[in-house]
């Protein structure tokens, strides 16, 4: 099992300025540049000591938020592919159908891989509705276009003889010919998200990386519809463990009130996450229109929430008001003392069918650098060997 | 996407596209462009215009339950789709209007073809951009609060507000679609046609162009910039309506309409 440690950089200095919204519409006087430059070395820092502790890394990007700072996969990865020595370095994802120019996506990926001797993960992904109104992207056929920038930059990334031309309904393009290629061959391996049906089928029947977020036991739905469309496609041998993801909190602390401690102040994510202003939250066309009725008509204009449930179905409310342990018991949270934490991730792993990577986000929010420190050594000392074990285990009896 | 409620047998097959029709009345034909909104059969506007023209009021498609072709996805491909259905119905002395979005696609019909046409109503029409790059015409509804938007669309917002609650399954799918349907027509330029401005002195049938006083989403000083862009337009203000003239005061809307009509000829070019 590979472990990847994630943290959105975010600038919690501003996540009290504004009740309704820290996205879209939060201003940017509440960002200091040099609260700023002194948080992004930090994260950094983080990723190195991740790349020495033998974990991987995962990077994202949102834009115009102070829940992260990271306004673009590409600029972080290349700097930590220059930095780090051994991590394999997973972007998930570039929202490629917010992106003007997919050509630059490919292009930047290639250095990216090339830089790090070919460790980039390369995820794509449809990104959150309330990144939509920042992108000015249009939400609607913004699947026709995920698609047609993806085939685009996978033949930008696999064609030794260009130039070549591309008259697309989206993109239109007279050469493409990219320097370099990717280090990789054919291409870096692809992932992406997902927390629906159709999208994961889509996945599975093209057999990339599906990784699913903070979706507790519903992921095994993910991964179920996964193999629904793995299988469809034609294969007889049942997909590999490599090809599913999870990401959850992990907070590990030598004692078990010490990584609870920490597990509140990872948890803080959950609180900030998805305050967003009304209009921002679910823009017309995102979502099929049958959909968006029926979430309507529960809701009203509120939007989309995200509610959690036991192993057993039982409800435990919305995330964002959940305490530690409903968020523990949803599937969320891996927090305790080093020997709580395998525990749960193994009970988890076996609920949901097994996963062959773990995406843990080991900062958020207003957790500190002393105790994200901590925690991830930690979980990569003491964990993690014991995680790879039981991985291995569970493949060979498979 | 854009999935359509189950009634397709509501619907009439015109110019290769098969859409929800409303037509009453008698007399010589109105064809009625509705806003981002949409239209019922029961708006009151429908009843009223019907006593002196025969009402012709399409969903445009993706509205309503009108079915969309993929490869509709500007104003323009809706105004050649008028244009179309005109033809097919062999539609003449048209009495064209359209309010709000649906203005924006009779003006873009106008420039192209008046053949059909004898004269054009443009009630609160967007599709023009006026101001500097830093100041937005219209106002974005993508970008507002509902109650928000309702409030500045209505001269009594009590009209516009929705109860999610209690509104039928058939009602909030046809809602969803006309928001995915607007999103997709004008989200970017947003509301206008870079080009229709320079365009509209094309336009040489009588127009009349009526605003809601109260509107808010686009002032009556657009409307009458609009106007004075038609060569001999007339402005005319509608009181205690807001963006939607033809749902708050369908009564004036039509009085205005038909005084309109009755006062004037189409020019012989």
């Amino acid at each position: 099992m590979k472990i990847y440690s994630f943290s959105e950089q975010s600038y919690p200095d501003a996540w009290f300025e504004d009740a309704e919204s820290l996205r879209v519409s939060l201003p940017n006087r509440h960002c200091d540049p040099e609260v700023a430059a002194r948080l992004y070395n930090r994260y950094l820092d983080e990723w190195m000591l991740a790349d020495e502790l033998g974990l991987n890394i995962i990077v994202n990007e949102h834009h115009a938020t102070a829940t992260c700072m990271s306004a673009s996969v590409h600029l972080t990865l290349a700097i930590l592919a220059r930095q780090t020595k051994r991590a394999r370095l997973l972007g998930l994802g570039t929202p490629i159908a917010n992106r003007s120019d997919p050509l630059r996506v490919a292009e930047e990926m290639s250095i990216i891989d090339v830089i790090s001797r070919g460790r980039l993960e390369m995820g794509f992904i449809k990104g959150v509705p309330y990144e939509i109104v920042p992108a000015n992207a249009k939400p609607v056929h913004v699947m026709d276009r995920f698609w047609e920038a993806h085939d685009l930059i996978i033949k930008a990334m696999t064609t030794r003889d260009g130039p070549f031309s591309w008259e697309g309904e989206h993109f239109q393009y007279r050469s493409v010919n990219i320097w370099p290629r990717p280090y990789q061959q054919p291409h870096p391996p692809i992932w992406s998200s997902s927390s629906s049906p159709s999208s994961s089928r889509a996945l599975g029947a093209r057999g990339y990386v599906v990784a699913t977020v903070m979706t507790g036991y519903r992921a095994k739905a993910v991964f179920d519809d996964y193999r629904k469309g793995w299988k469809d496609a034609g294969r007889s041998q049942p997909a590999p463990l490599d090809r599913f993801a999870y990401m959850g909190f992990v907070a590990v602390g030598k004692s078990e009130a010490e990584g609870l401690r920490r597990a509140e102040l990872v948890k803080s994510y959950l609180q900030t996450n998805t305050l967003v202003a009304e209009p921002y939250k679910n823009p017309p066309g995102f979502m099929a229109a049958s959909d968006a009725a029926k979430l309507f008509q529960r809701v009203g204009w509120r939007g989309p929430s995200h509610q959690m449930a036991t192993k057993g179905g039982k409800p435990l409310g919305s995330a964002a008001q959940g305490s530690v342990a409903d968020t523990i018991a949803g599937g969320l949270m891996f927090a305790g003392t080093p020997d709580q934490v395998y525990d749960q991730v193994v009970d988890f792993y076996q609920a949901v069918g097994g996963f062959g990577h773990f995406l843990m986000m080991s900062q958020a929010g207003q957790m500190g650098h002393e105790d994200t420190v901590e925690s991830m050594t930690l979980f990569a000392r003491e964990v993690m060997p014991r995680l790879q074990d039981f991985h291995a285990a569970a493949q060979l009896a498979a | 996407m854009l999935d359509r409620p189950e009634t397709a047998n509501t619907l009439t097959e015109i110019a290769g596209v098969r859409i929800e029709l409303i037509k009453r009345g008698t007399g010589r034909p109105l064809l009625l462009l509705h806003p981002a909104i949409g239209i019922k059969s029961t708006d009151r506007v429908i009843e009223d215009l019907a006593r002196s023209f025969t009402v012709i009021a399409p969903s445009h498609p993706g509205f309503g339950r009108s079915e969309l072709p993929r490869a509709m996805t500007t104003v323009d491909d809706l105004a050649y789709f008028y244009l179309d259905v005109m033809d097919a119905l062999d539609l003449r002395n048209v009495v064209l209007a359209g309010v709000s979005f649906g203005g924006w696609i009779a003006a873009e019909i106008a420039i192209k073809s008046t053949e059909r046409i004898s004269h054009l109503v443009l009630a609160d029409a967007v599709g023009i951009k006026l101001g500097n790059r830093e100041q937005r015409d219209i106002v974005d509804i993508f970008t507002t609060k509902q109650s928000e938007v309702d409030r500045l669309a209505f001269h009594d917002p009590k009209i516009a507000a929705i109860d999610h609650a209690s509104i039928s399954d058939d009602d909030a799918q046809i809602l969803f679609r006309n928001r995915e349907a607007t999103a997709l027509f004008a989200w970017s330029p947003y509301m206008y046609d870079p080009k229709l401005a320079g365009r509209l002195h094309r336009i040489k049938v009588p127009t009349l162009v009526l605003w809601g006083a109260s509107d808010g989403i686009a002032l009556p000083d657009y409307g009458r910039a609009y106007s004075r862009l038609i060569s001999g337009a007339q402005f005319e203000l509608i009181e205690d309506a807001g963006h939607y003239p033809h749902i708050e005061r369908p009564d004036l809307f039509t009085r205005k309409i038909v005084e309109f009509v009755s006062h004037t000829k189409r020019r012989e070019t």
